[in-house]
């Protein structure tokens, strides 16, 4: 039985690390990388609380959460393959087109 | 039927309507509905009247319009034998208006929408004239004033056009000021905006004499505006300015008559008043010569006939501020005049299709051109200068005779002057236009059926509508108002004779030389006459100048500066704060998340911390 800080502080690296991806990288493959960097930070929350509170409840959030992000993932993949296809590059700062 | 008769308004307002939203892709353009719903009204209109001549009881119905503390606003009918004589007087001018408009106006340019108000022009009037309520009467009323602005500024693309609606509007609203505290005063000392209502308060007593005095004169300073009475008599002869049916129809039914109707709508009111009465009198007294003397030296043809009219309606003024025996004949005169100005106004009509022009300086000689629109006009003529046995001798005759008998000799003496100057500008006129030879360019030619039949028609009322004038008393009869004198044929010699006169001093003046025109060679009284007393040089310059500068100028530009300025403020202000906030939607994907991030993190600071 280890101590909740630990999970909790794990998470809290994993989740800055997830926002340094997310905002710093130019790769969309990076950033979505870095998003279910994001995500699984806050199932490790979840686990760790639901041992905690000696409820089920954050395991089945857990789970959900890994269900969405698959399907995110797929999603996002193709749009990067679409982007692709369509400009030779999946650098974030060249897909600026939606803007006044 | 009598208690159906709002439908006879109602008729020409959904005429209105319908051909405003679907008239253009009808075959006839609008015209055919606009002509039917006025036949079907004039037929119901006569029913009515028939179902009145035989005995009917006044019908009265009303359903509250608004509420407003202890005051009520009702609208409702209310139907007499003045309004069943009025329906059928509005209903056969506004139809053979129609009628003679599909020829006159052929190939206008605006020819639907001239059809759609000149069914809401009836419409307003028949409202005016059903009218139970004075705030129903009003609605009617600034309806007809409103009609008239229209139709008037028709040909609006030229600026002297749209001057003159807009005179008339204007002119028309100033008396109408204290129409609308008149309205208010008359509600409050009833405590009732009901006509017949006021009338069996007044009978009762139960209002003072000098609140009746000042409510009457209120009232009448609309009268003066809608009648054109002076010193508001300015604005119907520029009103010509209008297609000449719509001269007619508001010359003969809808909107001059309104005036006087209103007087005689409302007569409990007046007749108990000395002063309202003498006040009524005096402006017709005035109103009637000068006028007639103004068309004496007019060119326009038009304008001999809007001077005419307004001389016209001063006789039924005079009338109907002679008492009570003058209520009857005003009325007797109103409905003949309503026939025999229509007639004129249409041969006037039919003499401008035909030769293009308003001004008699440029016709003559037009009696073998168009013999049926001389025939018509010459039976118009007779029977507005006073010759038996046409309709404007009896009524204009009794008229006088009443003025000599209640003892209003200087109103009766006015009268017979007035009565000589009418025959002799009449006779200039048709002198002017029929004889002689043609002194202008175009091709005269005889105008088309749709143009004749209703002159013709009219011709017959006017020649016969003067020995009916016994049914005026018994259709018109209110409590008010007493039998008016029996005929005196001493009196109507004399005006006889004064009529011929008139009619032979201009036959000999204008015999020889009608190119000459006799009467713009009398020195300083026709240069007087010419400018018009020069009152609308004094309007102009002492009444629209020291408000259209100082005043009207300052609205405007405060208008324009201060209130346009802050709506159009408030859309550019608008316009850059976007303009910069814009800059925020850069498309950069990273960006908008460190908005996100940044926001969440200062909301669970705020969160954590209060």
């Amino acid at each position: 039985m280890i101590r909740l800080v630990f999970p909790l502080f794990f998470a809290a690296i994993l989740f800055s690390a997830g926002i340094y991806g997310v905002l710093a990288r130019r790769n969309a493959v990076l950033v979505l990388m870095s998003i279910e960097l994001m995500l699984n930070a806050v199932n490790v929350n979840l686990v760790a609380f639901s041992q905690y509170l000696h409820q089920l409840t954050g395991q089945i959030f857990a789970l959900f959460v890994i269900t969405v992000a698959a399907g995110e993932i797929g999603i996002g993949l193709a749009i990067v393959i679409l982007i692709y296809r369509n400009r030779e590059t999946i650098d974030v700062d060249e897909v600026d087109l939606l803007k006044w | 039927m009598i208690r159906y008769a709002w439908i006879v308004p109602a008729l020409p307002a959904v005429a209105f309507f319908l051909i405003l939203f679907w008239g253009k892709r009808m075959p006839g353009k609008g015209a055919e509905v606009g002509i039917a719903a006025m036949t079907i009204a004039l037929v119901l209109a006569c029913v009515i009247l028939g179902q009145w001549a035989s005995g009917h009881a006044p019908v009265h119905g009303s359903f509250l319009l608004l509420q407003a503390g202890s005051l009520r606003i009702e609208a409702g009918q209310y139907i007499d034998g003045l309004t069943a004589a009025m329906f059928v007087v509005v209903c056969l001018v506004s139809l053979c208006s129609q009628v003679y408009s599909t020829a006159y106006m052929k190939g206008d340019r605006r020819y639907t929408i001239y059809y759609a108000w000149l069914s809401l022009f009836s419409a307003a009037m028949l409202t005016l004239v059903i009218a139970s309520s004075l705030f129903e009467l009003l609605i009617g009323w600034e309806l007809v004033g409103i009609c008239s602005y229209l139709l008037i500024g028709h040909w609006w693309e030229e600026k002297e056009n749209s001057d003159a609606a807009i005179k008339a509007f204007i002119t028309t609203k100033t008396g109408d000021v204290p129409f609308l505290f008149g309205i208010f005063v008359l509600t409050l000392a009833a405590g009732t905006s009901n006509i017949p209502g006021i009338t069996a308060r007044v009978a009762a007593g139960g209002i003072g004499t000098g609140v009746l005095t000042a409510s009457a004169l209120l009232l009448f300073g609309g009268a003066i505006g809608k009648s054109a009475q002076f010193p508001l008599h300015v604005w119907l002869p520029d009103a010509m300015a209008g297609p000449t049916p719509v001269s007619a129809l508001i010359h003969a039914a809808t909107m001059v008559a309104a005036g006087v109707y209103l007087v005689a709508r409302l007569y409990a009111v007046y007749a108990p008043s000395g002063h309202a009465l003498a006040f009524v009198g005096g402006i017709g007294a005035i109103t009637m010569l000068i006028a007639a003397l103004l068309a004496l030296v007019q060119d326009d043809i038009k304008r001999v006939l809007a001077y005419s009219t307004v001389s016209q309606l001063a006789y039924m003024m005079a009338s109907l501020g002679m008492g009570p025996k003058g209520y009857t004949p005003a009325m007797f005169l109103l409905f003949t005049h309503a026939f025999f100005k229509a007639l004129l106004f249409y041969g006037a009509g039919s003499v401008i299709h035909a030769v293009h022009t308003n001004n008699m300086s440029e016709m003559g000689g037009l009696r073998k051109h168009m013999p049926v629109t001389f025939a018509t006009f010459l039976i118009g003529t007779a029977a507005l200068a006073g010759v038996p046995p046409f309709a404007g001798f009896f009524s204009k005759d009794e008229v006088i005779a009443t003025g000599f008998e209640t003892h209003h000799y200087i109103l009766w003496a006015v009268a017979l002057v007035t009565a000589f100057v009418t025959a002799l500008y009449m006779t200039r006129t048709v002198i002017l236009t029929f004889f002689g030879s043609y002194r202008g360019e175009a091709h005269p030619h005889e105008s088309p059926r749709a143009m004749t039949s209703p002159m013709i028609l009219l011709a017959i009322l006017s020649a016969v509508a003067g020995f009916f004038g016994f049914l005026v008393f018994d259709w018109t009869h209110i409590p008010a108002v007493l039998e008016p004198e029996p005929f005196q044929v001493g009196l109507s010699i004399l005006s006889v004779a004064v009529a011929f006169s008139g009619i032979l001093v201009g036959y000999l003046l204008y015999r020889t030389y009608p190119e000459r025109d006799p009467m713009l060679r009398m020195g300083p009284l026709s240069t007087l006459l010419v400018n018009k007393y020069y009152l609308d040089d004094i309007y102009t310059k002492g009444v629209v100048r020291p408000i259209q500068y100082p005043v009207a100028r300052d609205v405007n530009d405060f208008d324009r500066t201060v209130i346009d300025g802050a709506v159009n403020g408030v859309g550019v202000g608008t316009r850059d704060v976007g303009g910069f906030l814009r800059y925020i939607q850069s498309g950069n994907v990273q960006r908008y998340a460190v908005f996100l991030f940044v926001g969440v993190a200062v909301l669970a600071f705020l969160i954590t911390r209060f």
